[in-house]
């Protein structure tokens, strides 16, 4: 990996972040902007897997949200704040519900495949919308974050800000690990010519399954974060609107890339923050604009760091 | 390159955020809806604050008053981001408004952790009524179960036996569902909660209650369904042979477009409500020929809470001289609810909630011919929602 | 519970499902045949239930309303083929969701600067706009009889088209073999505007019959959307068979769900239970519906001969 231009611009956005908290001397409200960014960057990452290495369409990641999210409420429904409890019960219920919607879903193929993961996320919204117990659509107020011991001190927004900094930093350097890792490489290759791997052997359901459930597990990961930060969750996290937009997220920054979701989860919440800001009648800006960055931006702004090394991603 | 101008773009504002806040003005923050359909709420609520601010001549205590919209999307977390905007960039010294109790939930946090005062112009949720009251918020309206409680009580008063229920799967169609079941005497023969916001065909709904033979349908579906569920009912053939009774469906948002498609089984239907356009108190007489001047159109109640709102947060900063450091003297002043109301005279209880009366509406027209509704009577007076008890406050 | 509310309720999901199958012929055929995902359909429903509104509006009957309507919303259907959707058939699915996601926000919002944010109502002649005794003590809503006879007719006129002209002949074939049927020298580009604009006046067609029901207003196509993406996948893509009988089971599931499941469950648990429980199990009945048939048949239930 040569000192390119894509790295120097991964560096500088990387040290931004970690610098910003300082830069803006405590502004509270941009800093929450852009831990929120950082959060939806992750789950955009873990979708990024899926759907940019993997090939798999998933319409549905949000779920994963969503269960994060309510796992940091439900406990906290229950006085139960330790975030040593919290946070393995998320990712296990994320990595378990991962696991049986990939069974399910792997069993078809193209839209069938999109339809149906949107439809097992649809099924997880009403299910939401259902818990009376836990607040139905109006959700849960989560009025104590994760407490971890007196270790880290989430109430904190500074430190909010960097635990989520942190975490982002840890899953792009895992995620650029794992695509370049034997099982990265089969995921790649199967989106490529599927037939192939299986001919040569390769249990290829068996590592898409794998992939879908680490995707879903990392997005759990997020969701856990987004309670903390939001301090609430309701159903509408799971909605397929919000599927959607993170597959925006992924497709604004550069899809099979490592470091592109980071970019479209950012630009993403900023161009929403700046037109909604401009206009009340903003989604017949943001609407066409979808439309042409599909149309022809393809590699997202990932692509317009030039073309990438194949060794690189 | 587009993230380029989007980084400059963001300089900028942080660089107008930095400055210090100003306090030669009064801010108030305003969440509510104005996009999706239900926007058609946000913008009575808007027109009816900013006939406030027209009314008060901008000021209070000696200050300016600047008023910021937001507009929540009709969605929790968009509002509790614009709430957490409002707090932490805007630094408003009050936010009101919040049509949906989910909104209102999500982002009470926000404003309360902050110090900030919260004034609810429309959603009155019970948790905030009870054991998650708080002291720094106000609710210029009523607390859910109140007004369907009345409606309970105006069917026992009317000899009802037997009620078929329908409203949607959401939290305040719940809270609706328990306020009037707390009060009715009678047996509820059925009930029946649909998907919401996507169910607008009631078919299955109204068949059952048709078979069901009850003596009355109670119903509450607030914005577009309210229409949609109207026609069915008339459609169907229900019209005169069961009684409809709504709570927060009929209003003057909706009655011109019932007008309009000729919906005249709406005719004579009865709701209860806390306010009524027609009601006869000074405050009530002036915002309500106010506003059809300067809008032409009936005010709803959304607008009434909304215009009360303003009045409300003038009395707090009147009282205190405009020194809007002074919570505790802003505080005091709001609980005494000593400013002209549209509803009359009426106190907050220990919740923060009023303590008001209920009255009887139905629905007529008007002398130009324009669908009202006119008041037929008190149903409840001076009363207090049932959740105050739980309000350690 | 009575026969006669069986039967009202068995109507009731009759007529969702005629409504649910003009949404989703067009769509599975855009679908099959073009493999284009079109998120956008629903935002046709939208424009011709506005459409229609301002029509009957204009010239005080709701039937020419309807007359007029059509073709504008088959115009619209085009106009969106040629300009928008036409560079989107070779990309793949992911871009297609994307960019009709896109288009669904600016036909929203096109939509609510044109008509405002509350929508319109839809005034029905007086003779469509009660009830008829259809059996004796069983009153039925006229309008709602008239979309069942209304969709049932479209059904059958679909089935002449499809199975009995060339051009039906012609999409059949796209159905199966898109690139043959290229092949052999047909004019693709104007079989595709064709079938989308023929969707397209199906799916305002759907909006016009369910506008007096549930009035015209903004953001009404994503509610149905999503159930007609289940009607379709149920029947098998391409198939407009499979969406006619996928159609009327899930309207018949919806409908049969929210009507009777609350009795059915308070059988088994307590009467409280069953009355939280069953809202939310009739509104996931359609997902677990899905969920089942593709576990089971991973290509739906009708698939195409000869598909991929």
């Amino acid at each position: 990996m040569g000192l390119n231009r894509r790295t120097i611009v991964t560096v500088l956005v990387l040290l931004g972040l970690a610098l910003l908290p300082l830069l803006l001397g405590g502004a509270p409200f941009y800093i929450g902007v852009v831990a929120r960014a950082m959060i939806l960057a992750i789950a955009a990452i873990s979708l990024n897997l899926i759907l940019g290495y993997g090939n798999m369409f998933s319409f549905g990641h949000a779920v994963y949200i969503g269960i994060g999210a309510y796992a940091v409420g439900i406990c906290a429904y229950y006085d139960i704040f330790d975030g040593f409890i919290q946070w393995p019960i998320g990712l296990a219920v994320s990595a378990a519900v991962a696991l049986v919607f990939g069974a399910i879903a792997l069993r078809t193929k193209g839209v069938y495949f999109i339809m149906i993961t949107m439809a097992l996320a649809q099924m997880m919204y009403f299910l939401g919308l259902s818990l009376d117990e836990y607040g139905a659509d109006d959700g849960l107020v989560i009025y104590t974050r994760s407490e971890f011991a007196g270790l880290i001190d989430l109430e904190d927004h500074i430190t909010l800000y960097y635990v989520c900094f942190g975490f982002l930093l840890l899953i792009v350097l895992g995620m650029a690990r794992l695509v370049n890792s034997r099982f990265g490489l089969v995921i790649r290759a199967t989106r490529f010519n599927e037939a192939r791997m299986r001919a040569l052997g390769f249990p290829v359901d068996r590592y898409k399954l794998t992939a879908f459930v680490i995707a879903g597990t990392v997005c759990g990961l997020a969701g856990l974060l987004l309670g903390n930060f939001t301090n609430f969750v309701n159903p509408d996290m799971m909605h397929w609107t919000r599927s959607g937009e993170l597959i925006f997220m992924v497709v604004l920054g550069g899809m099979g890339s490592v470091f592109g979701p980071v970019f479209g989860a950012i630009a993403f919440l900023l161009l929403e923050e700046f037109l909604s800001d401009w206009t009340e009648h903003w989604q017949i800006v943001f609407g066409p604009f979808l439309i042409l960055v599909v149309l022809f931006a393809r590699g997202g702004i990932d692509g317009l760091l030039g073309r990438r090394n194949p060794s690189d991603d | 390159m587009t993230f380029g101008k989007l980084a400059t773009g963001l300089a900028a504002a942080l660089a107008l955020a930095a400055l210090p806040a100003q306090a030669a003005s009064v801010k108030i923050g305003f969440v509510t809806t104005l996009t999706t359909p239900a926007g058609v709420i946000g913008k009575d609520m808007q027109d009816a604050f900013n006939l406030a601010l027209e009314d008060i001549g901008g000021r209070m205590g000696g200050l300016d008053v600047e008023v910021i919209y937001e507009d929540d999307g009709f969605k929790p977390e968009i509002g509790k981001q614009k709430t957490d905007k409002l707090v932490q960039k805007d630094n408003v010294d009050f936010v009101a408004g919040y049509i949906w109790s989910n909104v209102l939930l999500a982002s009470q946090k926000s404003v309360l952790d902050a110090g900030k005062f919260l004034i609810s112009a429309n959603a009155g949720p019970s948790q905030l009524a009870g054991k998650q009251c708080h002291e720094n918020f106000f609710a210029t309206s009523w607390q859910n179960d109140q007004t369907p409680m009345a409606m309970g009580e105006v069917l026992n008063q009317r000899g009802v036996k037997s009620l078929y229920v329908i409203a949607p799967n959401y939290a305040a169609g719940k809270n609706m569902v328990a306020g009037v079941e707390r009060s009715f005497r009678g047996e509820i023969v059925g009930k029946d909660l649909t998907k919401w916001p996507g169910q607008l065909d009631f078919s299955a709904e109204l068949a059952k209650a048709r078979a069901s033979k009850a003596d009355g349908v109670f119903i509450f579906y607030p914005g577009k369904a309210g229409g949609a569920f109207m026609k069915q009912y008339q459609q169907a053939g229900l019209n005169g042979q069961i009684p409809l009774y709504s709570v927060f469906t009929v209003d003057s948002l909706s009655l011109p477009l019932f007008q309009e498609g000729k919906l005249e089984g709406v005719m004579g239907s009865f709701m209860t409500q806390f306010w009524a356009p027609d009601l006869d108190v000074p405050q009530n007489r002036k915002f309500v020929e106010g506003f059809r001047k300067k809008y032409g159109r009936y005010p709803s109640f959304y607008a009434a809470q909304s215009y009360d709102a303003m009045f409300l947060i003038k009395s707090a900063v009147d009282a205190v001289n405009g020194d809007l450091t002074d919570a505790d003297g802003m505080r005091a002043a709001m609980e005494k609810a000593d400013f002209p109301s549209v509803r009359g005279p009426f106190k907050f209880g220990n919740n923060h909630f009023p303590i008001q009366n209920f009255y009887l509406r139905e629905v007529v027209a008007d002398a130009d011919g324009n669908w009202t509704t006119a008041t037929r009577g008190v149903v409840y007076r001076d009363h207090q929602d049932p959740y105050a008890k739980d309000c350690k406050m | 519970m009575t026969w006669t509310l069986l039967l009202e309720q068995f109507l009731n999901g009759f007529q969702l499902g005629v409504v649910l199958f003009l949404m989703a012929a067009g769509l599975t055929l855009v679908f099959g045949i073009m493999d284009m995902v079109n998120l956008a359909h629903g935002s046709l429903y939208m424009i011709g239930a506005l459409l229609c509104a301002t029509f009957t509006d204009w010239t005080g009957s709701f039937i020419l309303g309807v007359l007029l309507a059509l073709p504008a919303v088959l115009a619209v259907g085009i106009a969106v083929e040629v300009v928008a959707l036409r560079t989107l058939y070779r990309r793949d699915h992911l871009d297609q969701v994307l960019a009709t996601f896109g288009l669904i926000l600016f036909f929203n919002e096109l939509c609510r600067i044109i008509w405002g944010p509350e929508g319109m109502a839809i005034p029905l002649p007086g003779w469509l706009d009660g009830s008829i005794e259809i059996l004796p003590g069983m009153p039925y809503p006229t309008y709602r009889l008239l979309v069942i006879a209304v969709g049932l007719a479209v059904a059958a006129a679909l089935y002449w088209l499809v199975v009995r002209t060339r051009t039906g002949m012609l999409i059949r074939a796209g159905a199966s073999n898109r690139t043959m049927v290229g092949a052999l020298g047909v004019n693709i580009g104007l079989l595709f505007t064709l079938i989308f604009g023929l969707g397209a006046a199906l799916a305002g067609l759907a909006g016009m019959m369910a506008a007096p029901i549930v009035q015209a207003n903004i953001g009404m196509g994503e509610s149905i959307l999503i159930p007609a993406f289940v009607v379709i996948v149920v029947g098998g893509i391409g198939s407009i068979r499979g969406a006619f009988i996928a159609a009327l089971l899930v309207g018949l599931i919806d409908t049969m769900g929210r009507s009777f499941l609350d009795l059915l469950l308070g059988t088994v648990m307590s009467v409280t239970a069953a009355e939280t429980a069953a809202p939310a199990l009739s509104a996931m009945a359609i997902y677990i519906l899905m969920a089942v048939v593709l576990f089971f048949r991973p290509q739906g239930l009708f698939p195409p001969q000869g598909r991929r």
